[in-house]
């Protein structure tokens, strides 16, 4: 017997039909393995790897030791370094592209190295920087140097490398924000005798704050939770809190301890992006508003006209 | 400006695929050599080996998110159900997530039910990380759909699966494949979460990388990085028209 459904019941089956495959694959592969992560970080380590059964805070005030502290601090302040250089350097290049004639020719440019895999240009600043690297035979050869100079295995070379890996995350949204920003607003600021500078800051820059809010994020999370760059080209003293996690599994298999900073990593991103989404929604309204406020003043005007 | 950062962006690999002609070992240039192709192509079996895994690891996960992804966008837009915000929210953060954070959760999930890892393991990672750029790509591109043409359809008579085949997937497929082919790249790329959840033999190219890279420099990695970028320029030569929409969503 074939059933008709009425339009509700239909729209409801069809929906659950085509969306529920990916529905239970992130609730099976995403959901409860982070779930598992938010409950172990409050039980017991267990003696040789795994957890006990019993609920305790020991791992998140273990995070409180002084070396894991010190860890911590060094994340953010190394992030926030990179993530701010990326920026500065990003806004210039994704202007440029946005006003280029060659877009697609530079994005192409921008995009090779970004998708070349990653470990492979770790590897090429590894060889770079090495201390039998490109660079210090190339100072050797043209006799500025006679010791190699400690280029790598530092925190410099950490964050130079961190810019060189996640610079196209900057760069890309900025880009694509900045290609929407009509540039007829720069003029008109400039015919109002605003300088160069003064209308990209007062005119421009609030006008792709969604961008540079995007920018941001996508650069400073994956660097907040960067593993391979620092065990790569970093010292002994430019450990981050992703390589603490990765130790704590793979090493000490302190699961519990893994869980909690692995808590704390996914709630600061969480922060960042509803703040990201936040601002998002707050320049929609923003814009909407200004509308509003323009719809009100034309028809002010032309109100006054009328009683004139 | 622009023009500075491309080159930073470039020299790094235009001096690794420049020792990889050289002929010795190490920075210092000798003399013009294949060597280290020859070394690559002929000596190189593992390598090889890890190479295989990561192709059959890509075209899995890419077609399985692909299809998932795809349909989720189709329900997600055009119907309303329970559970509609939560497959939203849901699909939207393993992007956002670093790395470490779904690399960890899955290994621990993994040895929770008892999975052994290997390549089935690192087909499950690969397609979850893939599934929310299909998702985001397919969504956008439904967004400029015009819904009126899915009315016409079914006034015409058709019924859902001829809308589906004759309506909709036609209209979709250069986001499909643009996220088809988005999917391949990520996870031939993909280091950090493969690292976590490969077992003894499941080995993919990066993680082989990664194993010599520990070793140190070596000559054969730079033939390696230089076949690498001549694959993903061709890559990106297919998505040229696709170009925009990647920098959009990415």
């Amino acid at each position: 017997m074939k059933r008709i459904l009425k339009p509700r019941e239909r729209e409801r089956l069809l929906g659950t039909l085509y969306s529920a495959p990916m529905g239970l694959w992130f609730t099976l592969f995403f959901t409860i393995p982070i779930s598992i992560i938010i409950l172990y970080s409050f039980l017991k380590r267990g003696l040789y790897g795994g957890v006990e059964w019993e609920f305790s805070l020991s791992a998140y005030q273990q995070m409180f030791n002084p070396s894991f502290a010190k860890v911590l601090l060094r994340t953010v302040w190394i992030s926030v370094i990179s993530t701010l250089l990326c920026l500065l350097i990003a806004l210039p290049c994704g202007y440029a592209m946005a006003k280029s004639k060659h877009q697609t020719f530079l994005l192409f440019l921008i995009i090779i190295p970004f998708w070349t895999n990653s470990l492979i240009r770790i590897y090429a600043w590894v060889s770079i920087l090495s201390s039998e690297g490109f660079l210090n035979s190339l100072l050797k050869n043209l006799g500025l140097i006679d010791q190699s100079l400690a280029l790598i295995y530092n925190n410099q070379a950490v964050i130079v490398v961190l810019i060189y890996m996640y610079l196209p995350f900057a760069i890309l949204p900025l880009f694509t924000t900045i290609d929407k920003f009509d540039f007829a607003l720069l003029d008109a600021a400039r015919d109002l005798g605003a300088t160069k500078l003064e209308s990209i800051i007062k005119v421009m820059i609030p006008n792709i704050k969604s961008g540079v809010s995007t920018a941001f994020i996508f650069t400073f999370i994956p660097i907040f939770g960067a593993y391979t760059v620092p065990l790569l080209v970093g010292g002994k003293d430019s450990t981050m809190i992703g390589n603490i996690i990765v130790d704590q599994v793979s090493k000490t298999r302190n699961w519990p301890l893994a869980s909690a900073f692995s808590m704390v990593l996914t709630l600061i991103s969480l922060i960042g992006v509803f703040w990201m989404l936040y601002s998002g929604k707050r320049e929609l309204h923003q814009k909407k508003s200004n509308q509003q406020a323009l719809e009100q003043n034309i028809k002010l005007h032309h109100s006054q006209r009328g009683k004139r | 400006m622009l023009s500075l950062v491309i080159v930073f962006l470039f020299i790094p690999l235009f001096v690794v695929v420049f020792f990889s002609f050289n002929s010795v070992k190490g920075m210092q240039w000798e003399s013009a050599s294949l060597i280290w192709y020859k070394t690559l192509i002929y000596e190189s079996p593992s390598l090889w080996a890890a190479f295989r895994n990561s192709l059959i690891i890509a075209l899995t996960s890419s077609i399985s998110a692909t299809v998932l992804g795809s349909l989720a966008a189709i329900g997600i837009k055009w119907y309303r159900f329970k559970g509609r915000s939560y497959i939203t929210t849901v699909s939207y953060l393993p992007m956002v997530l670093p790395e470490v954070i779904i690399g960890i959760s899955m290994l621990i999930f993994f040895s929770a039910v008892k999975i052994r890892l290997g390549l089935f393991t690192i087909f499950v990672a690969h397609t979850t990380f893939n599934l929310p750029f299909v998702f985001m790509l397919v969504s956008a591109r439904l967004d400029e759909f015009d819904y009126s043409t899915l009315e016409a359809a079914r006034d015409l008579g058709a019924n859902e699966r001829q809308t589906l085949l004759k309506v909709i997937i036609p209209s979709i497929i250069p986001a499909v494949l643009s996220g088809f082919l988005m999917c391949i790249t990520m996870s031939l790329e993909d280091f950090v979460i493969t690292f976590f959840v490969s077992g003894p033999g499941s080995g993919t190219l990066p993680l082989y990388v990664y194993s010599m890279i520990r070793y140190g420099v070596s000559p054969v990695i730079n033939a390696l990085t230089f076949v690498m970028i001549l694959g993903t320029m061709l890559i990106a030569f297919f998505f040229r028209k696709f170009l925009k929409t990647v920098a959009a969503s990415s």
